[in-house]
């Protein structure tokens, strides 16, 4: 009784939200209300019992995914206004295509039921025995679905890298870290010794010598070193 | 009230089955299809679209695993999550750099390939 009240009420939830994701004129809203969607469903799910995949559901969506769409839409200046001049032209016929689709799904789900032997063409059915749904799906995660695990983190890795590659510019005028400039670098100004208790009021500020004077400052011996500052 | 239960059929009054996870999933595809023939100018809002309709497909898989007691929908789906994290960070840092370029987001703009 509870549970069918909490799931239309979530239900009701999830639905007005999608509704707003794709009629708010703000984007900024659009990607609140899909928040808003996703914790609904998260919720959905753990009525049906997949407490891990509602929390993954949370952790990534909300945490990761709608986070980026609110970084991106709030990042770009855009003009909304024009970008919703077609809304009116175009809303009847995706009205007409998703009532098709829908009418479609309805009359494939009504005449739809599950096939008599459907309980032995079972993959991997659940445990039972107290386990919990996290515990159920580890099990079998880290087992027989190792390589599709593994494959799902080199989609990731390839993802990570492709959006940096694509998003990274080099930008005139800025300093950037030269690896290979820093590794050959000559013994010249890697370590000097200065005397115990001296501020910077007395030794002055040690700066890198400049490149044309590097030439003469391998020449100085020691001595002369607590003085770097004064070239 | 286990799910095996309620798997075939056997929906008592009040009682939430499997056709009304298959539907709230139904009514989220159609309404991401809706929503990218409605925002045809705006490539942002239609990979939220994308994003609903790949929550539907989730839903289902939720769904299913559930009645059946079978754990591969649930790992399934978490294989559905992980592709649509790593298309929608694609999809926004080819959003990003298309407007760094061009200076605005229009999807009909978008035919410089001539794919």
């Amino acid at each position: 009784m509870i549970a069918a009240l909490a799931f239309y009420f979530f239900a009701a939830i999830l639905i007005a939200s999608a509704t707003m994701v794709v009629t708010a004129r703000n984007p900024v809203h659009s990607v609140l209300f899909l928040i808003l969607a996703f914790f609904n469903a998260a919720a959905l799910f753990l009525i049906a019992g997949a407490e891990l995949l509602a929390m993954i559901l949370v952790i990534v969506y909300v945490g990761a995914v709608a986070v980026l769409f609110l970084f991106v839409v709030m990042m770009l200046d855009i003009d909304f206004a024009r970008l919703r001049e077609g809304f009116q032209r175009y809303a009847p016929i995706g009205a007409v295509i998703g009532g098709i689709l829908f009418l479609e799904l309805v009359l494939v789900l009504g005449t739809w039921s599950f096939a008599d032997q459907a309980d032995d063409l079972r993959l991997s059915p659940n445990p039972g025995g107290g386990l919990t749904n996290a515990e159920a799906i580890g099990r079998i995660i880290y087992t027989d679905y190792v390589y599709l695990f593994q494959a799902a983190g080199l989609v990731l890795l390839v993802a990570m890298i492709g959006a940096i590659v694509l998003t990274h510019r080099e930008r005139p005028g800025t300093r950037r870290q030269n690896i290979g400039a820093q590794v050959a670098r000559s013994g010249s100004i890697s370590l000097e010794t200065v005397p115990v208790g001296a501020g910077v009021k007395e030794l002055g500020i040690r700066r890198p010598p400049e490149p044309e004077a590097e030439a003469p400052k391998v020449a100085h011996d020691a001595g002369h070193h607590g003085h770097g500052g004064h070239h | 009230m286990t799910p095996a239960t309620m798997a075939m059929g056997g929906i008592t009054e009040m009682e939430i089955g499997l056709a009304h996870y298959l539907t709230v999933g139904a009514i989220l595809l159609v309404l991401g299809i809706f929503g990218i023939f409605v925002n045809r100018k705006n490539v942002i809002v239609i990979l939220m679209s994308v994003e609903l309709i790949l929550l539907s497909v989730n839903l289902n898989f939720v769904a299913f695993s559930a009645w059946l007691d079978d754990l591969t929908g649930q790992v399934f789906a978490m294989f559905v999550l992980t592709v649509a994290a790593a298309e929608a960070a694609i999809g926004l840092a080819i959003v990003v750099i298309y407007f760094r370029n061009r200076g605005s987001i229009e999807v009909e703009d978008i035919s410089t390939l001539k794919g």
